[in-house]
């Protein structure tokens, strides 16, 4: 008889079945706003949505693919651009725009890889900053689209959306959701694939991972090209929202890669857990502090160093590890058959 | 002669260029820490030095005197008290903690300073010119700016490999755990040789702003510029920075020529053609 067959590997746990109702249970929260809330509450959980799976894509990158990207704010501007460009010149119907600008951000996504990925570090996230600042002042250059002061989404477009003003709200809420629910399941199902283990080794061990026969340059790739269409689908659908474009907006490195990052790192790093309750944490932050003007970047800004300083794990690492909390397992653990620790 | 104007102004940009960048390739060499906040530190000294001009009404160049040690200190002090703790086999800490930097230098300076564009007064500098045949004619300030880039970096290569404390630099940056076992105090060279970056840091601060006009916000940019000119010329080398800076200085001037408002695309367009052609750089040094 063969000592394995006393084992079983899982990655469930107690905690994991736990988790999953408490998620449910926000989901459903969030989907139901606009039974119980208004146009504000809407307009609050879409921006908290589009902020969560931005969350999620920069944390697939830093987090477990190795590429710190300062510059995810190219894919943001973007597909932003490409609904303009989509809905405007090709006439094509703007939710249909949506993921054509996905599309868009993925073809924009693999010259750009295969030249930023000539960095490595620190270098390589600056070079993600230069490679969005050159698309920045590409579009600036652009007087067809407004070049630098930008241009706004024609009534004709918004009106083609839907016919009233609360179904487009409505609309544009419900995909605000959905891609919230599906950046966070997409990661997860990714980490527990076979591409998760090669991303995990690539984050523990470069060498090691490409000696064990993962092929570190093509999984890095698909990555971040997956990463930056996830975006690109996200500028799109905030451009949907704003109704107005222009360059600076569109590429804010602030607004898009900034909080995004001071989300993933204060929620914590590495964990699929970590942009959720980063998300929650910055909303709160904002909603306390937004009056503050500089300073609310100030303590931001601060909060993330020492973080990063005194519990580099993020919030949600000091409570997974404090009560063994693992809402989306995607650690391979082994157990006995009967049940004893191994 | 048009032509020639602007690749002699682009040289002479490059000048500048080069003083943002040799403090970033510095810290680089020594400790592998690439400062996000290098950028929002050079504006920093900028308004320092803006500080210190309008209240005891001296010149600029004069309160270099005091903006340069004061960065130094900075320097030492940020790298003792925060960045020595971020070192290690993870590139993550660095790079946020000095991101985190960056957007609490940047706001705090609008705090402070507000967002209102700013220039340091440079005197009868400002306009001083040398006629070097009839009608090409080059600035006694970018000159100076210019001359001021060589000494720096030449000085920083007889630092680097003339001296003791080169030594102690080169070989922290080699082996740290053999260079403590030879009784180097790492924590101590990581804060001299950011002390080193901030004070040339400082001089090219003050410099910007009696260049152009500047605002809290242009942090980022400068970092950018010195980026790009350390990988043009190759990590680790310091006169190859230099010529990184001169590339830049001249892509953006010659290329805003041809292509009116084009000037900063045109400096990232060549610096990203370059890195496709020649990755490590024109004069490689480090390995990494």
């Amino acid at each position: 008889m063969a000592e394995t067959a006393q084992y079983r590997v899982a990655t469930a746990t107690r905690t994991s079945r736990a988790g999953l109702f408490v998620l449910l249970a926000g989901v459903v929260f969030l989907a139901t706003t606009p039974l119980w809330g208004g146009r504000a509450e809407m307009r609050l959980v879409v921006e908290f949505c589009y902020f969560l799976a931005l969350a999620q894509m920069w944390n697939l990158l830093a987090g477990y693919a190795g590429l710190v990207s300062v510059g995810q704010q190219a894919f943001v501007g973007l597909g932003g651009y490409a609904l303009f460009v989509f809905s405007i010149w090709l006439g094509v119907h703007p939710l249909l725009a949506l993921p054509l600008a996905a599309v868009a951000a993925a073809l924009f996504a693999i010259p750009t890889a295969l030249i930023v990925f000539r960095l490595r570090g620190a270098y390589f996230a600056i070079g993600t900053w230069v490679t969005a600042e050159v698309y920045r002042l590409s579009f600036a250059q652009v007087s067809d689209l407004g070049g630098g002061s930008g241009m706004s989404l024609p009534i004709g477009v918004i009106k083609s959306v839907a016919g009233s003003r609360a179904e487009r709200e409505l609309v544009v809420f419900a995909i605000g959701v959905a891609v919230a629910v599906a950046a966070t399941g997409i990661v997860y199902w990714l980490l527990r694939s076979r591409h998760g283990l090669a991303l995990t080794a690539i984050r523990d061990s470069e060498p090691a991972s490409e000696s064990l026969g993962v092929n570190n340059f093509r999984t890095k790739l698909y990555v971040y090209v997956l990463a930056a269409s996830i975006t690109g689908f996200i500028g799109a659908l905030i451009y949907l929202q704003k109704f107005r474009i222009a360059p600076d907006a569109a590429f804010s490195l602030i607004d898009w890669t900034a909080y995004v990052i001071f989300i993933v790192v204060i929620g914590g790093i590495g964990r699929i857990e970590g942009p959720i309750v980063g998300t929650i944490v910055f909303f709160i932050l904002r909603e306390f502090l937004a009056d503050l003007g500089s300073w609310y970047l100030m303590i931001l800004g601060l909060v993330a160093v020492v973080v990063m300083l005194r519990a580099p794990q993020g919030i949600w690492g000091l409570l997974a590890a404090r009560f063994d909390l693992h809402f989306f397992p995607v650690q391979r653990r082994l157990y006995r058959r009967d049940g004893s620790p191994p | 002669m048009d032509w020639v104007n602007a690749v002699i102004q682009g040289i002479l940009v490059g000048g500048l260029y080069a003083l943002f960048a040799t403090g970033l390739s510095l810290i680089f060499g020594v400790m592998r820490l690439v400062n996000i906040a290098h950028g929002d530190l050079i504006v920093l000294s900028s308004f320092l030095c803006l500080a210190i001009v309008s209240g005891l009404g001296l010149h600029p160049l004069i309160v270099l005197l005091i903006v340069v040690p004061v960065m130094f200190a900075i320097g030492y002090a940020l790298q003792r008290g925060l960045l020595n703790f971020t070192l290690g086999p993870d590139i993550l800490p660095p790079l946020l903690v000095t991101f985190g930097l960056s957007i609490v230098i940047q706001n705090a300076l609008l705090e402070i300073f507000s967002a209102d564009s700013q220039k340091l007064p440079a005197g009868a500098l400002q306009t001083a010119s040398l006629q070097i045949v009839e009608g090409l004619a080059v600035g006694v300030f970018p000159l100076i700016v210019f001359a001021c880039a060589i000494v720096v970096i030449a000085g920083l290569q007889f630092l680097f490999y003339r001296t003791a404390l080169g030594s102690a630099f080169r070989a922290t940056s080699d082996d740290p755990d053999t260079a403590r076992l030879m009784g180097i105090d790492n924590r101590h060279i990581f804060a001299l040789a950011m002390a080193i970056s901030l004070a040339v840091v400082a001089l090219a601060g003050v410099f910007l702003g009696m260049r152009t006009s500047f605002d809290p916000s242009i942090g980022p940019g400068r970092l950018i510029y010195a980026f790009e000119a350390v990988i043009i010329g190759g990590l680790g080398s310091l006169w190859g920075t230099l010529a990184g800076g001169i590339i830049l200085g001249v892509s953006q001037i010659v290329g805003g020529k041809l292509f009116p408002g084009a000037d900063q695309l045109a400096g990232h367009v060549v610096f990203l053609i370059l890195l496709v052609v020649r990755p490590r750089g024109l004069f490689p040094r480090a390995v990494d």
